[in-house]
């Protein structure tokens, strides 16, 4: 039995203990905000918080966050009002808005470690992000906003 | 253990491992709430209209019935339906917005509900070909309208006095005579009952009066939801006993299952099943592969289990289809002459007799959408009914399928459209929806069947690959005298009937005919192609390929003559006219040319404009380069300045964009700019890494790695938008597809400006290293 806390709450998980966390998170869980992209840590759409640093939950195994704290999209903020993602809906960031979370995760993420990010490190920091619709600019812009304060 | 300690995170990419407006739910009241009458397509007569449009050709047509779009809750709040498909454009925005606008509903009192599939309905559901505002500005103004003028009416008739003598006004109706006032949802109930107005009859409100269309101030519905994990996509529909499908297909295109054995694969925890799926024979439309599903608790489960699957594959007549070989073919056929499409004066005899002949020869290699969510489908099939929910781009497309490969009538499938995490064309084919169906059927449970990144690029509708061979006659004086264009590629149709061999009305429609210059002799031609896997719909389509060739052919011309990029560019395009090819029921984009002409004042415009705003001629520092290009697609025009950097080691960086479109008359240029700066990156990645390549018959890329695309450390560092005020009767034209075309010649254009080397065969790659 694997202990996960996830979310603030404790999860429990008997199954196969390789199973990637995303899975866990969307199938199991049913927090289907984290998404799949690419299975191999090449898109960041899955991107979650494990204790303070952003993780790929694609090739993260459940056991690998065992007694570790998760932090998903819908775990980031109670009402949603994480300045990072303030920022992004005051900048209009999304297009189809898939991989949002998985950006809005990295952000926060980067911004924990580096609360004044510089242009050059935004786009090295957010360069594991995929997003297909092609928001880079927004996101860019979005990520100063929240540095700068909302 | 620390994470970054972990081998099995710190595989990839390993240096960056590290609305609903109003909530409330209310009893639906008042309009809307009794079966919506359906008006015969076309619905709208010559006088309700300062245009037509080829909505009404479209299947199903238009439905312009306030009942079926509009509902007002006795609370006031009022539910406009969204019925085109929502994959990152805003249309489930920008469409119910229009209804709001002219029916005078307080946008922040407004609920959008997704349709479903319902052709019968609400009208054509193909949100395809840019044409969602374009087809449906007018018909949701009506919708509108009507709606506005029953509260109106229904006011008036609460207060004995005249009709005229009211006016909604920002959710209420009022009558100033009297200052008396009453809400929306206390008129619902009377509403209803009044008759739907006729189309002629209804009076639109005067633009001037626009409260939110052309102003770009409302963000879309789904903001909050989408920056909150709420947003609901086709992959995180979850029912209560859902199984977990994952389908090993045949890696080539018209491959058949030998035989396989699943022991290994239900050894994995969490497999539960291992079944075959039914696959039609190739090609036949969206129909499915066929193979093998590994069924499971989780899709971790299943993507495991596939993997321990043994599998013998009977590869079929395309087993030998070689990306190197194909394209020497496709060379070798743009040489020889091919069916003429349009033909004026004597492209032959000019070209012979020409001073000067440049010629090009462009290649542009089959592309894969790679929309972030991979393809995903649940369906839920209970004797003869189903229920699908899909991020699907043709709802209604979809039942018709699902009923036709379930056996059942339409009526009993209900297609839940989701949202799309992006479509490019691939979600306008069904085939996923399509398994999931039939497994369900099979299981008598629900199924999601998830396809992987490794799916979607193995097994998708890819895009052409073509050769364009342009040959362009100067005279003594440096003057274009002939063109002739061969446009060699698979056709999509291949994808619809065996032995296709010469591209579709609507893929020479796109810049290969309809070429705007004011040359004298021209020919355009199509040698021909046989397809030898699933051809599909991608963004711009053949716009891409086209627009490749065609401008940079015009970058080669000024080269040629020592021109400026720009002059080059407008003489090409000559006088303000309307261009007639002479070409057998030209395409159009399904547009009539009366609405929506080949104008080159309006080509002329975007370039005039991107050249002013975009500082064309500006110094630039050296290593950097401006190229510029301009295309009508989507029945918009559309130009790109982009500036390039390449360093000494040959690589390239984009410091600058900039882009003008004239779309016409627009809804929301917020997001015009947003699918504008989008396209541009889109247009990058195809330029710089876009290649999905062939041998032994398979795909031979897999995922992010070997198929790339543009990420933010080599996006473009700023793209400008400028959008062309439209005119006062300017019909609305495209905005989704037209920004990606222009970009690719633009960026070679520039790329020869910064470098002197001319790149003809995309992706760039490692052209420009030493």
């Amino acid at each position: 039995m694997i202990k996960v806390k996830i979310n603030g709450q404790e999860q429990s998980w008997d199954g196969d203990p390789d199973l990637p966390l995303l899975w866990f998170l969307r199938d199991e869980a049913g927090l289907t905000g984290t998404k799949y992209g690419c299975g191999q840590a090449l898109c960041g759409a899955c991107t979650v918080i494990v204790d303070k640093e952003a993780v790929r939950a694609c090739i993260t195994s459940v056991n690998d966050v065992a007694g570790r704290e998760v932090t998903t999209i819908e775990g980031l903020h109670p009402n949603g009002d994480h300045p990072v993602q303030k920022a992004w809906r005051q900048v209009n960031v999304p297009q189809c808005g898939f991989c949002q979370a998985g950006q809005i995760m990295q952000a926060a993420a980067l911004l924990m470690d580096n609360p004044k990010p510089s242009h050059d490190q935004i786009r090295e920091a957010m360069s594991g992000n995929i997003c297909r619709c092609g928001c880079y600019q927004r996101i860019e812009n979005a990520v100063h906003l929240a540095s700068t304060g909302v | 253990m620390n994470f970054i300690d972990n081998p099995r995170r710190l595989r990839g990419f390993e240096k960056h491992i590290r609305v609903e407006k109003v909530s409330r739910r209310s009893i639906l009241k008042g309009l809307g709430i009794t079966g919506g009458f359906v008006l015969a397509a076309p619905v709208m007569s010559r006088q309700a209209l300062a245009y037509e449009t080829g909505a009404g050709k479209m299947p199903h047509g238009v439905v312009v019935d306030p009942r079926v779009f509009v509902s007002v809750a006795p609370d006031g709040i009022v539910t406009i339906v969204g019925h085109r498909s929502e994959m990152g454009t805003g249309v489930r925005t920008s469409l119910p917005l229009i209804v709001a606008e002219e029916m005078e509903a307080d946008w922040s009192r407004v609920k959008v509900q997704q349709a479903h599939g319902d052709e019968v309905k609400f009208g054509n559901q193909d949100t395809d070909g840019s044409r969602s505002t374009r087809h449906y500005l007018i018909p949701m103004r009506q919708i509108g309208a009507s709606a506005r003028t029953m509260l109106e009416q229904a006011a008036a008739k609460r207060w004995g006095v005249a009709a005229t003598e009211v006016k909604a006004v920002n959710h209420e109706v009022v009558h100033s005579a009297s200052g008396r006032k009453l809400g929306f949802g206390e008129l619902a109930g009377d509403a209803a009952k009044e008759s739907v107005p006729s189309v002629e009859g209804l009076k639109l409100k005067d633009p001037k009066d626009f409260r939110y269309l052309g102003k770009g101030q409302v963000g879309i519905v789904d903001l909050h939801d989408i920056t909150t994990g709420k947003a609901r996509y086709g992959a995180d529909v979850r029912l209560p006993g859902m199984k977990y499908a994952v389908i090993a297909r045949p890696p080539v295109t018209g491959g058949k299952l030998v035989k396989f054995e699943p022991e290994e694969a239900l050894k994995v925890p969490g497999v539960e099943k291992v079944m075959q799926v039914q696959g039609w024979p190739w090609p036949s439309k969206f129909q499915p592969l066929g193979g093998v599903a590994v069924i499971a608790r989780n899709t971790g489960a299943a993507i495991k289990g596939r993997d321990a699957l043994k599998l013998v594959w009977d590869d079929g007549p395309n087993g030998k289809y070689d990306s190197v070989a194909y394209r020497k073919e496709l060379e070798e056929a743009s040489r020889k002459s091919g069916l003429v499409l349009r033909k004026e004066g004597d492209a032959d005899a000019a070209l012979k007799g020409a001073d000067k002949v440049i010629v090009g020869e462009y290649y542009i290699p089959h592309l894969a959408h790679v929309s972030m969510e991979p393809p995903v489908a649940v369906a839920d099939v209970k004797g003869d009914k189903a229920e699908i929910w899909a991020p699907v781009q043709s709802p209604g497309g979809t039942r018709e399928d699902v009923a036709k490969t379930l056996g059942i009538p339409e009526q009993n499938v209900t297609v839940n459209v989701t949202l799309l995490g992006g479509g490019f064309g691939r979600k306008s084919k069904c085939d996923f929806a399509l398994e999931a169906a039939l497994l369900s059927k099979e299981l008598g449970a629900p199924v999601k069947v998830q396809w992987t990144r490794e799916d979607d690029i193995h097994n998708g509708f890819l895009h052409t690959v073509s050769v364009e061979r342009i040959e362009a006659g100067l005279d003594k004086s440096g003057k274009v005298i002939a063109w002739r264009h061969r446009s060699v590629a698979p056709s999509i149709a291949s994808t619809f009937a065996a032995g296709t061999v010469h591209q579709a009305p609507f893929e020479i429609g796109m810049g290969l005919v309809d070429m705007p210059f004011e040359i004298a002799n021209i020919s355009c031609e199509n040698p021909e192609a046989a397809a030898h896997t699933r051809i599909g719909w991608f963004r711009s389509v053949s716009n891409i390929p086209r627009a490749f060739a065609v401008q940079s052919m015009v970058g080669e011309i000024a080269q040629a003559t020592g021109r400026d990029q720009k002059d080059m560019l407008l003489e090409l395009i000559g006088s303000p006219r309307i261009v007639k090819p002479n070409v057998k029921d030209l395409w159009n984009y399904g547009e009539p040319q009366d609405s929506y002409p080949i104008d080159t004042a309006r080509l002329r415009k975007v370039v005039e404009l991107v050249a002013e705003k975009g500082e064309w001629g500006r110094k630039v520092p050296k290593g950097h380069g401006l190229g510029i290009a301009v295309h009508r697609s989507f029945v918009s025009y559309i130009a790109t300045i982009v500036e390039v950097a390449v360093d000494d080691k040959g690589k390239l960086s984009v410091p600058r964009v900039d882009t003008a479109i004239d779309c016409g008359t627009y809804v929301n240029p917020e997001r015009i700019a947003s699918q504008i700066e989008g396209a541009a990156i889109m247009g990058l990645s195809l330029a710089k890494y876009g290649e999905i390549t062939f041998k032994d018959g398979k795909v031979q890329q897999k995922n992010f790695d070997d198929f790339q695309v543009v990420r933010m450390d080599d996006s473009p560092v700023v793209t400008n938008v400028y959008i062309v005020p439209p005119g006062p009767d300017t019909p609305p034209s495209g905005v989704g597809e037209p920004g990606v075309p222009p970009f690719a010649p633009a960026l070679i254009n520039a790329i020869f400006a910064a470098t002197g080397k001319r790149i003809r065969s995309l992706p760039i790659g490692k052209q420009l290293e030493a």
